[in-house]
């Protein structure tokens, strides 16, 4: 029997791309769309999605959990769980449009919510940490249960079939937002779960990522001992919790997180603060060949690995950046840019809403913590 | 050129000068031919006293006084300094093992010729009883 | 007693085609095996011959050849040859059996059942030849937030050092080797616990000094001129057990460097007598650091026990900056052999343990761990690095480096290859200019070796093989075993 993603370990080639409006204009879906589906070839069928950033301002204070359901039971069963830590504002299924190219499908819910108070104040915990311990429980420990996403403002359109598909049963043309990242996936192996499917997200944030991470299990077990639990077996969720801990629980700048995830050759260090950080943080250099896309709802980073063994280009044009895989799945929906490149090794794209200084507006203790540093 | 022997490492195994009398005199490094089915000698001597040990050889002296005291023109310097003999000139008189001051120049076992270290200058490598020696006691070195 | 009932355990011998009768094996051997009559006759006493083939190495005819002596005995797979010539020697001498090196026995190597990956098509393989490849990493404890103060590191090139060996134990040409060594490469030697020798102070910047049971030689500025201090607690070779050279071995030189009178015995008490328990670890810990102004890390050396996870747990939260765990393949001078073959756990396994349960309790950024005991080759030191190793010692494979032909009988310090002794003429067998570059080249073939099993992963940084059990697979483990060295089965 095929076993499920999380249960084994499946490495994937992949085709990512990314466009962002820098005012935070929101546009649809169509040419994230039309920019994935160019690079058709680089995906098997096996996996495509969208991260979409600004799609519900109506609830812009709430948790947006986006939840996929292996049947009715497990809904039942997760949404006491939910009940129980959370405060659910609304909930709805997603709405799809039905496709004979998409078959499958779990249940999809949202649910609109915030934490319950008593329950995180009395682990004195922020709510975000104590969102994210809910998330990871649920992925982890609730058999059929798995979030898709669960940030404010944002979420996560994933599924198994080619890309432009997936967009299509979740009419994504439907929905405004100023970030759109999207995936593509060609898996090795024929799992079949939509969980399983790009992007990965945590809270605000989500990752897409072309590659495969040969210091895994080196970056899984860093992360296991700060409590992360590792459901996926994917580099994708390990990439996304490294920034998360990086970021919102160790409070670095993007920067220093770059440092880290793409350190520079000992040899090429220019300062001393990055040796330090490459001392301590070692176990979550991330080796072996990816691009990346990590984006919040402040903006996005896209980053190759160190030594550059996978493709990613970029392009501006206006107040728009385009990060693709290929350079023709910008082409196809900007022919006029202002600049295209392709960045080296380790070297980060970073684009950044015009009134935001980071990709997290972090809280006050972790501001300190890395003013202290 | 010449060997430079450290008796802080030199454990007088004797290895040197059996691997010496080898690559000389036609043997071709076979040791076992050279001892077995032939008459052996070693141009280097070793001293062995109060547990310390080293190796008597050719100093190559820069003046040197057996080339001097040759009778024959036997005696050479080719241009890497290598003191030798020019077997087809020597004529056994022995003179060079009189004038030598280190006692190293030996007459032949059948004392038809003089014998001496030539540092294995045909050899393309270095000489075999730096190369053979276990513990790196001899080096070849470049000043006289 | 007349009669001894023990046959050799080898016998020598001469192919008389071939002996010129020279007399190197005469010389060389420093057992009395070979005798050379004033008339050229040859002869030997197989009984005195330990198998260390020094002769046989030295020949230069290849006449010698040392072979186990043929002792028929009356085919037995419980009562072993050697049951026999152990209760055969204790009858004779009433005496505990001594030994010398790592434990022989044929217990199972989990090194030889683990296999390492490789990528194909999925991810590219790096050339080492043509791509950078770091070996460069850093021992000690790290601090919990960027704020704090940084803890003092130990940077090493690559990820292999030179265990613990006290001259005394060894020749000061062995460590003298080992220091010259491990400076060119950027590793670090250990002095052992017997004290730095003068001529050794030169190397003190690529040196950790030892604090034993015994403190010999410990002094402040043995303490400080050094890269780290290291307090041993126990070693693998003879978890438990103290250490004892005896006072012939106690020249003058070596009674200087310990701080002892010379020719007196050299006994290291068993257990530290200042450290009985944990929080007794805890205060010597902190005296070390206050004696050398907080500026060196501490290692902790124990040998691999049944509950080190524990242990291991417990010297970390006692302030270890470095625990190196000795399994129980780890060599010694001199051990009881029942001592050496039967104690202590295998290092695959107790890392495996060690680097989860401090996962687990969340220290395991408080301390770096360093495997010893049986590191055999480069293959060896990727897999312990997998497993949760930051970091080797080698000891048995750097004295092999040397010379050592394992013979077992360092203990009689009489080795004819100038390792395992003090006697001036065969200590001096041992040239530290040759013993440097020998030992260097081990370490620049393993480094080669790395680099190309790391290329095959697709890591170009050590950093990212530490504990990276995903490129372990097991082959031929039970279930039990595979769960201990938290890894799956090949192919699975």
């Amino acid at each position: 029997m095929l076993r499920r993603e999380g249960d084994i370990r499946i490495p994937s080639g992949c085709a990512i791309a990314a466009i962002m409006n820098r005012k935070g204009e929101r546009f649809n879906g169509q040419q994230i769309l039309a920019s994935i589906a160019a690079m058709h070839q680089r995906s098997n069928g096996l996996g495509g999605g969208f991260a979409a950033y600004g799609i519900y301002p109506e609830y812009r204070d709430y948790f947006a959990l986006h939840i996929f359901y292996d049947d009715d039971g497990a809904r039942q069963i997760c949404e006491r769980y939910l009940q129980h830590h959370f405060r659910i504002k609304h909930q709805e299924p997603v709405p799809v449009r039905q496709s004979r190219r998409i078959a499958g499908a779990p249940l999809i819910w949202r649910y609109f919510a915030r934490p319950r108070e008593d329950k995180f104040y009395r682990e004195h915990i922020g709510e975000e940490e104590f969102v994210a311990r809910v998330v990871m429980t649920i992925n982890a420990d609730l058999r059929g249960a798995f979030v898709a996403s669960s940030g404010k403002n944002m979420a996560a359109f994933k599924g198994v079939g080619y890309p432009e598909d997936i967009g299509e049963y979740y009419r994504i043309e439907e929905y405004q937002a100023y970030i759109w990242t999207a995936h593509g996936r060609f898996p090795t192996n024929t799992p079949g779960w939509w969980g399983g499917a790009h992007p990965f997200t945590l809270l605000d944030w989500s990752v897409v990522h072309n590659g495969e991470i040969s210091s895994y299990s080196t970056n899984r077990r860093f992360l296991e001992m700060y409590g992360y639990k590792i459901s996926l077996q994917t580099d994708t969720e390990v990439i996304a919790y490294a920034f998360d801990f990086l970021m919102r629980r160790q409070g670095l700048c993007l920067n220093d997180v770059v440092d880290v995830v793409a350190s520079p050759f000992w040899s090429q260090l220019e300062e001393e603060k990055q040796a330090r950080l490459r001392r301590k943080y070692s176990g979550l250099l991330l080796n072996g060949p990816f691009s990346i896309i990590v984006a919040t709802n402040n903006g996005l980073v896209a980053l190759n690995d160190r030594i550059k063994l996978r493709p990613l280009v970029a392009a501006l044009q206006d107040e728009f950046l385009y990060v693709a895989s290929e350079e023709a799945a910008i082409r196809v929906v900007a022919q006029r840019l202002d600049r295209v490149w392709s960045p080296g090794g380790g070297e980060p794209i970073v684009g950044l809403l015009h009134d935001k200084k980071g990709l997290l507006d972090v809280a006050p203790s972790a501001i300190q913590a890395a003013q202290s540093a | 050129m010449k060997i430079q022997s450290n008796s802080e490492y030199c454990l007088g195994c004797g290895l040197c000068r059996i691997y010496c009398a080898a690559a000389h005199d036609g043997y071709n490094g076979s040791v076992i031919r050279a001892f077995k089915k032939g008459t052996p000698q070693a141009r280097a001597g070793l001293i062995e006293h109060q547990q310390q040990s080293w190796i008597n050889t050719c100093r190559h002296c820069q003046d040197a006084p057996c080339i001097n005291a040759c009778i024959t023109g036997a005696l050479q310097k080719n241009n890497e300094g290598i003191v030798f003999i020019d077997g087809q000139r020597c004529v056994g008189c022995l003179t060079c093992v009189m004038v030598c001051p280190f006692g190293h120049i030996q007459p032949s076992l059948d004392f038809s010729r003089a014998v001496k270290c030539d540092l294995c200058r045909d050899l393309a490598e270095a000489p075999v009883c730096v190369s053979h020696c276990p513990n790196g006691a001899l080096r070849l070195i470049e000043e006289v | 007693m007349s009669l001894s009932m023990l046959t050799p355990a080898f016998t020598v011998e001469r192919n008389q085609d071939r002996c010129i009768g020279c007399g190197v094996c005469v010389k060389q051997c420093g057992n009395s095996v070979h005798h050379k009559d004033e008339d050229g006759f040859m002869w030997v006493i197989d009984k005195n011959c330990v198998g260390c083939h020094r002769c046989a190495v030295l020949c230069p005819t290849q006449a010698l050849a040392i072979k186990e002596f043929p002792a028929a005995l009356r085919p037995n797979s419980y009562w072993s040859t050697s049951s026999l010539r152990e209760i055969y020697a204790q009858a004779e001498t009433g005496g505990v059996l001594l030994t010398g090196m790592g434990n022989p026995r044929p217990f199972r190597s989990y090194f030889d059942h683990l296999l390492l990956n490789a990528s194909q098509v999925t991810n590219p393989s790096i050339d080492p030849l043509r791509e950078p490849m770091e070996l460069g990493t850093y021992l000690g404890s790290q601090v919990s937030s960027l704020g704090e103060r940084e803890k003092p590191l130990l940077k090493l090139d690559m990820p292999i050092m030179f265990s613990a060996m006290s001259y005394g134990a060894v020749s000061l040409n062995v460590q003298k080797s080992l220091a010259r060594a491990a400076r060119e490469k950027g590793t670090f030697w250990n002095t052992g616990e017997g004290g730095l020798h003068s001529d050794l102070q030169e190397y003190a910047a690529s040196t950790i000094v030892q604090v034993a049971s015994g403190r010999f030689g410990v002094n402040p500025d043995y303490l400080n001129q050094a890269a780290a201090v290291e307090i041993k607690i126990g070693q693998g070779a003879k978890p438990g057990i103290g250490g004892h050279l005896p006072g012939e071995k106690v020249s003058a030189d070596v009674a200087r460097t310990r701080m002892i009178p010379a020719w007196s015995d050299a006994i290291s008490p068993a257990p530290h007598h200042d450290v009985y328990s944990i929080e007794d670890l805890a205060q010597l810990i902190e005296t070390l650091k206050v004696a050398t102004n907080f500026e060196k890390p501490i290692s902790v050396k124990v040998a691999a026990v049944h509950n080190i996870s524990a242990i291991a747990s417990g010297m970390v939260r006692a302030g270890a900056d470095i625990v190196a765990i000795d399994g129980f393949r780890g060599a010694t001078g001199a051990a009881p052999m029942r001592i050496r073959d039967n104690i202590g756990i295998p290092i695959e396994i107790a890392i495996a343990q060690v680097d989860q349960r401090m996962r687990d309790e969340g220290i395991r950024d408080q301390a770096s761990l360093v495997a010893a005991g049986g590191i055999r080759n480069s293959a060896d030191v990727v897999k312990i690095l997998a497993l949760g190793a930051d970091a080797v010692y080698i000891g048995t494979a750097a004295l092999i480096a040397l010379g050592c032909h394992l013979c077992h009988t360092c203990f009689t310090g009489r080795c004819n290859w100038g390792i395992a002794t003090t006697e001036a003429q065969l200590s001096k067998r041992l040239n530290p200019e040759l013993g440097a570059v020998r030992a260097a080249n081990l370490l620049q073939a393993w480094e080669h070796e790395i680099k190309e099993m790391m290329g095959g992963m697709g890591i170009n940084a050590v950093d990212s093989l530490r504990g990276n059990r995903l490129m372990l697979k097991g082959i031929g483990l039970e279930q039990h075993e595979l769960d201990l060295l938290g890894i799956t089965a090949a192919g699975y």
